[in-house]
C-alpha cells in the first residue's frame, strides 16, 4: 500500500515526448540522460582499457611490434598513458557512478518526477559528450593526442608544438576538452543539488535520504567547487598555448635549443590549481561508490547500516578535508618541508573518516545472513580493494617516504586500487543491483558471479605486484627500461600484462550478460531485492513521470530491515507509518 | 502517460545561489592565480586603469536599481505590468551599455599597446573583464527571458524567475565591484 498526497504547487507541466529525437536523443528525461551517461562511460571505459593494453604490451615486450601500432615510440607511449588517464578519470569514473546512476536514481530517490532544470540537465550530457568527442578527435590530428599526462603539467603542456610530438594541436584539444567537461559537470551538479534541496517529496527529511543520495549530493558540492577551479586553470592554459600569454611558462625556457619568448610564468601555479581540483576529483570518483555499497549492503545483509549518521558525517568530512590535502601530490616540487607537513597531516586525518566508514560496512556485515548476489559480492570486493589501496595511502602521505616512492609503480598501485578499481566495483555493484529497475529485466546471476570472481582475481593480479615494482624503484611513465636498470623486473611486468589482458577479456562476460539480459533477461518484478528506497515502489522500468501520477509520502528511513513489515522483514520508505 | 510536473518556484532561486557559489569559486581561483603569478615577478608592469571603468560601474549599479524597482512593481494588473516592464527593459539596456563600455575600456588599453600577451598584468585584466562579461551576458539572457514572461502574463513562476534573475544580476554587481577593487589595487 502506498500513501498518496496531493501534488505540490508547481510552475508548469511537461508532457511526455512522442518524437523519437526528443524521446531518446535530445531528451530532458533524467532517466534517459542517466542511460546516455552510462552508455558514454561504457564506450569510454572500453577505449581506455584498450589504450592500457597497448601500454602493458609495450612494457612487457619492448622490442615487439604492437598490433595496429607497430613499434611503440616513447612519445606514443606517453600519449597512450595520457589518454588512458584522462578518459578513465573524467569520462568513466566521474560520469558513470555520479552522472550516470545519479541522474537516473536521484530524482526517484527523492520522490520527484525530474530534476528542476531538465534542459540544463540535457545540456550537461551533450556538453560532456562534446568534450569526449573533442578529446578523441586528437587521435587523428597531426602529431597525435596530448602526451603531458592526465595532470598536464606545465610548462610541457603549455609551450606548444615546438617541444615535440603531441604538444601541438593534440594538447590544445586536451585543454579545450577538459574545459568543456567542467561546464557539463557544473550544469549537472547544479541540478543534483537543487533536486535534493527543493524537490523532496512529503515526509522525506534529509535524514531519510538513501545513503547513495547523500553521496551524490556531497559529490555534487565537491564537484561544484573542484570544477569551478579547473575551468579557469584550463582557460589560462589554453591562453598560454594559443594567445602567447605566460601564466605557466617561466622565463628563459629553452626547448629543443630554442629560447621561448615567454617570461615570468609559474609552472607550480598550474600544479596548485590542478591539484586543488585533482585531489577532490578522486573523492568525486569514490564517494558515489561509498554511497552505492552503503545502500546495497543493508539490502543483502537484511539489517540496517551501522551508524547511518556517522557514515553521512564521514562522507561530508572526507569532502571537506579533500580541499586541504592537494599539496601531497607536490611534495617533490621544491615545497618547503613545513608546508609538506601541513599537507601531510590532513592527509593522514582523512584516513580516519575513511576507516570509520569501512568499519561501519564491516560492522553491518557482522552477524548478518548475507545474500551473496553478484551486486552483494561486488560490495564486498569494493571493501577489499578500497582497504588494500587505502593502506598504501598511509605510506604515501608521509613526505619522507613519498620522496622515495613518488612517481613509482607503488603510486600506480595505490591509486588504481583505492580510486579506480574501487570505483569500478561500485559501478558494477550498482549495475547488477539497478539493472532490473532500469531495463525491467534481470541480469544473469551465474554469469555475474563468474564475472565477479575472475575480475576480483584479475585486478589483484594486475595491481598487487606493482607495489613490489615501486618498492624496487621502478619509476612510472617510462616506456621501457635498459637491462641494467629494472631488467630483473621484466618478468613481473610480463605477468602484469598477462593479468591485465585476462582481466580485460573477463569483461566480455559482463558485456555479454549486459546485452543478453537487456533483450532476453527474465522479466524483473518491481522489487526483486526486497529493498526499501523509493525506486522499488514503482514499476520496472519506471514510467515517464517515475510514479505514474502518484505522489509518494515517505514515513520511513532508507534501510528499515530486520523488522516486521507488511511483506516480510523490511518496511519500504513509502509504506504507511 | 501522465505529464511531469515542473519544478517548484523556489528551485530557480536555489539554482542561482548554487551557481553563484560556483562562480565565486572560479573568480577566487583567478584571483589566487593572479596573486601567485604577481609574487616577485620581475615582468609585472603596473598600468593605469581606463577611467571609463568607473563610468561603467555607475551604469551597472544603475541597472541593478532599475531591475529592483521593476521587480517590486510587477503585478497582475496590465498597467502595473507595463510600468514594471519599462524598468526591466531599462535594466537590460543599461546592462548592454555596461558591456559596450567594457569593450571601450579594452580599446583604450589596446591603444596604449597593452594586449592580452603584452604583460601578465594586462593578461589578467583581459581575463577578469572577459570572464565577468561572459557571466553578465548569461544574466542578460535570463533578463530577456523574464522580460518576455512579464509581457505575456504574471504567474507564480514569473515571480520566482524574476527573483532569481535579480539575485544573479545583483551578484554580478558585487562581483564587478570586487574585481574593480582587485584590478585597482594590484594592476
Amino acid at each position: 500500500m502506498t500513501t498518496v498526497s496531493t501534488p505540490p504547487p508547481v510552475a508548469h507541466h511537461h508532457g511526455p515526448p512522442t518524437r523519437f529525437i526528443q524521446k531518446y536523443i535530445f531528451s530532458t528525461d533524467h532517466k534517459v540522460i542517466g542511460k546516455q551517461y552510462l552508455g558514454l562511460a561504457l564506450v569510454a571505459v572500453t577505449t581506455g582499457m584498450v589504450l592500457s593494453w597497448y601500454m602493458r604490451f609495450h612494457l612487457a615486450f619492448p622490442d615487439a611490434k604492437a598490433p595496429g601500432l607497430g613499434l611503440i615510440t616513447p612519445e606514443q607511449y606517453l600519449q597512450l598513458m595520457t589518454m588512458h588517464g584522462t578518459i578513465m578519470v573524467f569520462f568513466v569514473l566521474t560520469t558513470a557512478p555520479f552522472a550516470g546512476f545519479g541522474n537516473f536514481f536521484l530524482p526517484i530517490h527523492v520522490g520527484a518526477e525530474d530534476m528542476p532544470f531538465p534542459h540544463f540537465n540535457m545540456m550537461s550530457f551533450w556538453v560532456t559528450l562534446t568534450a569526449f568527442l573533442v578529446l578523441v578527435t586528437s587521435f587523428v590530428v597531426p602529431e597525435g593526442p596530448a602526451l603531458a599526462g592526465w595532470t598536464a603539467y606545465a610548462p610541457l603542456s603549455a609551450v606548444g608544438s615546438g617541444s615535440g610530438p603531441g604538444e601541438g594541436l593534440g594538447q590544445t584539444l586536451w585543454a579545450i576538452s577538459i574545459a568543456i567537461f567542467c561546464i557539463g559537470q557544473l550544469l549537472g551538479g547544479l541540478n543534483f543539488i537543487c533536486t535534493v534541496l527543493d524537490m523532496r517529496t512529503k515526509g522525506l527529511s534529509l535524514a531519510r535520504l538513501p545513503y547513495v543520495t547523500w553521496a551524490w549530493f556531497i559529490t555534487s558540492v565537491i564537484g561544484l567547487i573542484a570544477f569551478s577551479v579547473l575551468l579557469p586553470a584550463c582557460i589560462l592554459l589554453i591562453l598560454d598555448r594559443v594567445a602567447g600569454t605566460s601564466f605557466f611558462i617561466p622565463a628563459g625556457l629553452v626547448v629543443n635549443d630554442r629560447l621561448l619568448n615567454h617570461a615570468g610564468g609559474s609552472p607550480l601555479l598550474w600544479q596548485h590549481l590542478f591539484w586543488f581540483f585533482g585531489h577532490p576529483e578522486v573523492y568525486i570518483a569514490i564517494l558515489p561508490g561509498f554511497g552505492i555499497i552503503s545502500t546495497i549492503m543493508p539490502a543483502f545483509a537484511r539489517k540496517p547500516l551501522l551508524g547511518p549518521r556517522v557514515l553521512i558525517g564521514c562522507m561530508a568530512a572526507i569532502g571537506f578535508l579533500s580541499y586541504t590535502v592537494w599539496g601531497h601530490h607536490m611534495f617533490l616540487s621544491g615545497m618547503n618541508p613545513t608546508s609538506a607537513m601541513g599537507f601531510s597531516i590532513p592527509t593522514l586525518i582523512i584516513t580516519i573518516p575513511a576507516t570509520i566508514a569501512t568499519l561501519l560496512w564491516i560492522g553491518t556485515l557482522y552477524g548478518s545472513r548475507y545474500r551473496f548476489t553478484t551486486a552483494g559480492l561486488f560490495c564486498l570486493g569494493f571493501i577489499s580493494v578500497f582497504v588494500t589501496g587505502g593502506l598504501s595511502g598511509f605510506f604515501l602521505a608521509q613526505p619522507s617516504i613519498d620522496t622515495y616512492l613518488h612517481a613509482t609503480y607503488f603510486v600506480v598501485a595505490h591509486f588504481h586500487f583505492v580510486m579506480a578499481v574501487a570505483a569500478i566495483f561500485g559501478i558494477f555493484a550498482g549495475t547488477y543491483f539497478w539493472f532490473p529497475k532500469m531495463f525491467g529485466r534481470m541480469m544473469n546471476e551465474t554469469l555475474g558471479k563468474w564475472h565477479f570472481a575472475l575480475t576480483f582475481t584479475g585486478v589483484y593480479g594486475v595491481f598487487m605486484p606493482m607495489h613490489y615494482l615501486g618498492l624496487a624503484g621502478n619509476v612510472r611513465r617510462y616506456s621501457s627500461f635498459p637491462a641494467e636498470y629494472m631488467g630483473q623486473a621484466l618478468p613481473l611486468h610480463r605477468w602484469i600484462t598477462v593479468a591485465a589482458l585476462f582481466t580485460g577479456a573477463v569483461q566480455l562476460i559482463f558485456l555479454y550478460n549486459l546485452i543478453r539480459s537487456r533483450f532476453a533477461g527474465e522479466p524483473a518484478p518491481d522489487n526483486p531485492w526486497e529493498a526499501t528506497s523509493l525506486e522499488w515502489s514503482t514499476s520496472s522500468p519506471p514510467p515517464f513521470d517515475n510514479f505514474g501520477g502518484r505522489h509518494l509520502v515517505v514515513s520511513h528511513g532508507p534501510d528499515e530491515y530486520a523488522v516486521k513489515g507488511p511483506r516480510g522483514d523490511y518496511i519500504m520508505q513509502a509504506d504507511p507509518p | 502517460m501522465t505529464p511531469k510536473l515542473g519544478a517548484p518556484p523556489s528551485a530557480a532561486r536555489t539554482g542561482v545561489w548554487v551557481g553563484m557559489g560556483a562562480i565565486a569559486m572560479s573568480f577566487a581561483a583567478y584571483t589566487s592565480a593572479m596573486m601567485v603569478r604577481r609574487e616577485g615577478a620581475p615582468d609585472w608592469h603596473h598600468f593605469q586603469l581606463p577611467s571609463i571603468l568607473y563610468v561603467n560601474t555607475v551604469i551597472l549599479l544603475a541597472s541593478s536599481v532599475a531591475l529592483e524597482v521593476g521587480r517590486r512593481r510587477v503585478g497582475d494588473d496590465y498597467e502595473v505590468r507595463r510600468a514594471a516592464h519599462r524598468y526591466l527593459s531599462l535594466a537590460f539596456g543599461l546592462g548592454v551599455a555596461f558591456l559596450i563600455g567594457q569593450v571601450l575600456a579594452w580599446r583604450d588599453l589596446a591603444a596604449q599597446g597593452l594586449f592580452l600577451a603584452t604583460n601578465p598584468s594586462s593578461a589578467f585584466f583581459y581575463v577578469f573583464t572577459a570572464a565577468h562579461g561572459l557571466h553578465l551576458i548569461g544574466g542578460l539572457v535570463g533578463l530577456a527571458y523574464v522580460l518576455r514572461r512579464v509581457r505575456l502574463a504574471v504567474g507564480p513562476g514569473t515571480y520566482g524567475a524574476l527573483g532569481a534573475v535579480a539575485l544573479y544580476w545583483h551578484f554580478m554587481d558585487a562581483l564587478w565591484l570586487y574585481l574593480l577593487g582587485v584590478l585597482a589595487l594590484w594592476l
